[in-house]
């Protein structure tokens, strides 16, 4: 039987509100040297309300047993399909904390930043050449404020031509974000069906498109890992009857070296540093979410842009057609030093490295697994594999699945998504991972097969090992309890 | 799964009790075991005109949500105000205590498009 | 390459099991005419030693707080930070974990970012606080579209002392959506002009939306605008930059505010050249269901534990999809754990102690720099931590030769509005000594002779 994650002391602790104790501080200010002041009083409160009081010591204490409840990289195998989650280099977390960058002030004049703005000039470069977009931002906060970003940009181009495009294409097989951002530029979805063999087919693409279709959106490769093959042709259609086509890039580390997706005639795509680029996904972001565009959308990106000038370079506020901007001042500087520290430590050839070792890994996957897992989609896997829980024994499912990896010590994979799977299991296990801990993982999955055929219980009641069970989530949403009460 | 005789159905599940110019609506059975612990209903104002085939209402579950369609059109002449704070009434008694409005209804020439229980569960066999 | 962990023999042996005699033949998928046929043209990969050299360079480019004595405020504020928030945030446990979709292996990040909702509900003064937004201006822009939804109206009303930047986010979220936005000036005083409120206020109106402290460090009377708003139906937004002011203004709840957005950045996160940062946004028990974002509840597990899970997600996009309240997915989850550790450090009586502070310093520069010649203050009503001074010439010259002396004076405020060339907005924090203080007005005095 292959290692089961064991449990180690795990400490209970209370909220910080039930630690708290009258006359505790964990804080510190010099002496004020100036002369009080104050406020009239009608606009004064009496106190924050519930504030806990703690010592430095009880907040250490408190947040690092929380710490112990997590998982992450860093502890271990996390094969989230859709997420990315390669390794998070150390060095990229020392170089965003450099003083000179991180007490930077965002309204320092140009000619003070000038090693930001080179900063971001030369990720915006590279960032250009990987994708081969020839313009981009870098202000958009996260994947999905890149899609309304782009989503804009779409828009507005079709509004500075006369306008009247409502809909867009959405495949089945898409985000949730996609359509949720549709809506936001204000465009009306039309679902698209994928094919039998999982990929867009260009006639279906062509039979939607007409002059009421701004675009369609797409991720390449797609949701189920597979690159769409009929791409070029899909986005010629797309082109001839006027509209635009979004890239998803969620999916980039499956290409970086390989193919370029500017180079494939998609129009705009927003990019994920917390996925593609290392940047850590910390328990939910910050991410960052660049956008590369095609030279008719330049004019529309946000602003200000970074700009190399004679002497060096400078925020460009002047962009009269520009969509505006998404969020006050310049973006997730911190997200992009971080970033920039990974692409400059990979080079182009540690890129393409990267990306084939990260197709290479899921593939291996697939190949140990599919004789027991139900393999949907039978084409070329790329970065990321899909199977379903049809093969799995005892009434187990999906959920059964992935609770009980947690108790052989991994995270679970993404699970029911992509929704046209029933039962999806998503695997990615990125570049990071050894054939080693890669092999321990199918194993695992394999062995938990076997048990489901055997011992269902283990399935149905895991995870054992872990501080707390299965939550009760209709409980949760039934009587939502969102903030701590007294 | 249980199909009342006396109800009529809808392909988006839901049933339909009329009784003189009144229709009473709320969702099946099958409708409830899809959706699984609903955790939430919203229902419309008494006085909203529906139409038939348009949403009035929502349901949601823990990670999952549907509109829920009018049968019938007319006014809406009452609703179970019991049901927003007791959704779990949709999972424990679909057809009683989760009755949802009730609709004077204006066409009765539409409850014939409606299914009967026999049609509405062989409908529900081969979605399934 | 120190991050790929495969030998030659992993990959032959791989290759072997998948069947496939080539890495390159594992991407057959994409046609040979898709595919790149050069190297991509980047710079050479760099060691660890030579990458942070590399940085250090660029670091050196910049003058940051670090280097120079600062006064720059406007929505990125300067404030201490204690040791134990970058040490506790660097647990990797944090910092390396996804949102927690599997909450029995991810309750670190959602007891911490309950308890993160919790201390925004208590400075805000409201019920329901979110897991986080992007920042104070994007969340803004959300509490404009809520606004939207839960009235079922399309105008919306901007104060011209909302920060211009947020003022510009809801612009551009609103684009395409068939909004009306209407700006409302400011008084003589430098708050919203209670007349042009009410000429535009009416029954069409969804919120109206005010800075609290305004961009100019005004403090806007909210209940009395809570009124103005509830009286027509209309929601009251407020968006606070600087929410260190909270720990010693009156909240936005208790004076009728609908909605509480803002940035968190003043606790516990570096400026970072602006972001990234955290928005914060809170709002009324009743209106949850239209709340944008993720949001975390204390619920059972199955043998009665207390534990916590993300819920009521059937507002978001990966369930409702285009009727989702927001696109929003990822947030800035590790900022608002940072938000936490600061709060939680703070407690009670420190957020207040430091409030105090600010407010001293910055009334101490306001009265020295107006017993300048030459310098004005031009709004009268009361300020918190940064004020607007009317500069005897234009503000960038002056900021020019401050610089000289290794001063970050002020924002010059033509860079909103050129007719505000002779207008500068000084911030004064904590950080600032009263030698500070007397340096900057000694260099302002110096630099408009």
């Amino acid at each position: 039987m292959s290692r089961l994650g064991t449990r180690g002391l795990v400490l209970n602790e209370k909220l910080l509100f039930e630690l708290s104790d009258s006359g505790r501080k964990g804080y510190s200010l010099p002496a004020s040297d100036v002369p009080p002041a104050q406020l009239d009083a009608e606009l004064v409160r009496d106190t924050v309300e519930g504030f806990p009081e703690l010592s430095e010591v009880d907040v250490v204490r408190h947040f690092t047993r929380l710490s112990t409840w997590n998982y992450g990289v860093d502890s271990g195998f996390y094969p989230l399909g859709s997420c990315t989650m390669k390794y998070n280099p150390k060095v990229n977390e020392v170089a965003c904390r450099r003083p000179g960058m991180a007490n930077l002030h965002p309204y320092t004049p140009d000619r003070l930043a000038q090693g930001a703005l080179a900063l971001m000039y030369e990720l915006q470069e590279g960032l250009k050449e990987i994708s081969g977009f020839p313009a981009l931002t870098l202000q958009p906060a996260a994947g999905a404020h890149g899609e309304l970003t782009g989503m804009l940009m779409v828009r507005a181009w079709h509004e500075s031509r006369g306008g009247g495009r409502t809909r867009v294409l959405i495949p089945d097989t898409a985000h949730g974000t996609n359509p949720a951002t549709a809506a936001l530029c204000g465009f009306e979805v039309v679902p698209l069906a994928s094919g039998p063999d999982g990929v867009l087919n260009v006639e279906d693409v062509r039979a939607k498109m007409d002059d009421s279709v701004a675009g369609l959106m797409v991720t390449n490769p797609n949701t189920l890992g597979l690159f769409e093959s009929q791409i070029r042709e899909i986005c010629n259609v797309v082109h001839e009857k006027g509209g635009l086509v979004y890239c998803d890039g969620a999916n980039l580390n499956a290409l970086m070296g390989i193919a370029r997706p500017g180079d494939l005639g998609m129009d705009v795509m927003h990019f994920n540093m917390h996925k593609t680029f290392s940047t850590p996904h910390g328990g939910g972001g910050p991410g960052a979410g660049a956008v590369g565009v095609c030279q008719a959308l330049e004019p529309f990106l946000p602003a200000p842009l970074v700009v190399k000038t004679g002497d060096g370079f400078r925020l460009d506020h002047d962009r009269p057609q520009s969509i505006g901007r998404l969020r006050a001042f310049n973006g997730n500087f911190g997200v992009m030093v971080r970033a920039w520290a990974y692409l400059r430590s990979l080079g182009g050839e540690g890129l393409k490295r990267s990306s084939e070792l990260a197709v290479l890994n899921a593939n291996y996957i697939r190949a140990r697994l599919e004789e027991v897992f139900h393999l949907p989609y039978k084409q070329r896997s790329l970065h990321e594999v899909v199977f379903s829980d049809k093969n799995l024994g005892g009434d187990c499912h999906t959920l059964d699945l992935a609770k009980r990896l947690i108790d052989y010590g991994y995270h679970p994979p993404t699970i029911y998504f992509p929704l046209v799977v029933h039962g999806a299991i998503m695997i990615e296990p990125t570049e990071s991972e050894s054939k080693q801990v890669i092999d321990e993982f199918c194993d695992a999955m394999l062995a938990i097969a076997k048990e489901a055929e055997e011992n269902p219980e283990l399935l149905h009641e895991a995870p054992r090992c872990t501080k707390i069970g299965r939550l009760d989530e209709t409980r949760a949403a039934r009587q939502p309890c969102l903030c701590w009460q007294a | 799964m249980e199909f009342p005789e006396e109800l009529k159905y809808t392909a988006e599940h839901e049933w339909v009790l009329s009784e003189a110019d009144i229709a009473t609506v709320g969702i099946s059975d099958f409708a409830q075991d899809a959706l699984g612990d609903v955790v939430f209903v919203e229902l419309p104002e008494v006085g909203t005109q529906v139409e038939a085939g348009k949403p009035f209402g929502v349901v949601e579950s823990v990670k999952a949500v549907s509109d829920v369609y009018a049968p019938l059109s007319g006014e809406v002449v009452e609703v179970n105000a019991e049901l927003p704070d007791a959704p779990e009434m949709v999972n424990t008694s679909p057809y009683e205590d989760a009755w949802m409005i009730k609709i004077r209804v204006s066409d009765q020439a539409e409850l014939e498009s409606l299914m009967d229980a026999a049609a509405y569960q062989e409908f529900c066999e081969s979605e399934h | 390459m120190r991050y790929l962990p495969h030998t030659d023999d992993d990959i032959r042996q791989m290759l072997e099991a998948i069947g496939v005699s080539s890495v390159d033949e594992l991407f057959s998928a994409i046609p040979a005419d898709d595919r790149l046929q050069r190297p991509l043209d980047l710079p050479p990969a760099l060691s660890e030693p030579d990458l942070l050299r590399e940085l250090d360079r660029l670091a050196e480019l910049n003058t940051s707080s670090a280097r120079a004595l600062s006064f720059l405020g406007g929505g990125a504020y300067n404030h201490f930070i204690p040791a134990a928030v970058d040490h506790l945030v660097s647990r990797s446990e944090f910092y390396t974990a996804y949102t927690p979709y599997q909450p029995e292996i991810g309750q670190g990040t959602l007891q911490a970012i309950f308890e993160y909702q919790t201390l925004i509900c208590q400075l805000t003064g409201m019920d329901v606080a979110n897991a986080s937004m992007y920042d104070g201006a994007s969340a803004t822009a959300e509490a404009a579209l809520m606004a939207v939804r839960a009235t079922r109206r399309r105008k919306l009303l901007l104060s011209a002392g909302l920060h211009p930047e947020y003022r510009q986010t809801v612009a551009s979220y609103c684009r395409y959506l068939g909004l009306e936005l209407v700006e409302v000036t400011l008084a003589a005083d430098g708050r919203t002009d209670a007349d042009a409120l009410a000429a535009v206020l009416d029954t069409t109106v969804a919120a109206v939306i005010v800075g609290y402290p305004n961009f100019y460090g005004v403090i806007e009377p909210l209940a009395d605008l809570a009124d103005k708003a509830h009286a027509c139906g209309a929601m009251l937004v407020s968006a606070t930059a600087e929410p260190v002011s909270l720990g010693l203004l009156k909240s936005p709840g208790e004076q009728g505010v609908d909605i509480a957005v803002g940035e968190g950045q003043s606790f516990g996160l570096p400026v970072a050249y602006g972001g990234p940062g955290v928005g914060f946004f809170a709002a009324r028990k009743k209106a949850v269901r239209s709340m944008p974002g993720r949001l975390i509840g204390e619920t059972l597990d199955k043998n009665g534990e207390r534990g916590f899970v993300l819920t009521l997600a059937t507002r978001e996009q990966h369930i409702r999809r285009e009727k989702a309240t927001s696109n929003i997915c990822s947030n800035q989850g590790l900022c608002a754990l940072m938000v936490a550790i600061y709060l939680a450090l703070l407690g009670k009586q420190g957020i207040r102690e430091l409030a105090e502070q600010n407010l001293a310093k910055a009334e101490y520069a306001k009265r020295q720099i107006a017993s300048l010649p030459g310098f004005l203050l031009p709004y009268q009503a009361p300020t918190f931590n940064e004020f607007v001074v009317a500069t005897p010439r234009p503000a960038a010259e002056l900021l020019r030769r401050l610089e000289a002396d290794n001063i970050l004076g002020g924002i010059d405020l033509a860079r909103f509005d050129a007719a505000d060339a002779n207008r500068l907005l000084v911030c004064v924090t904590e950080q600032n000594s009263r030698d500070d203080i007397d340096r900057l007005v000694a260099a302002l005095k110096g630099g408009a002779a």
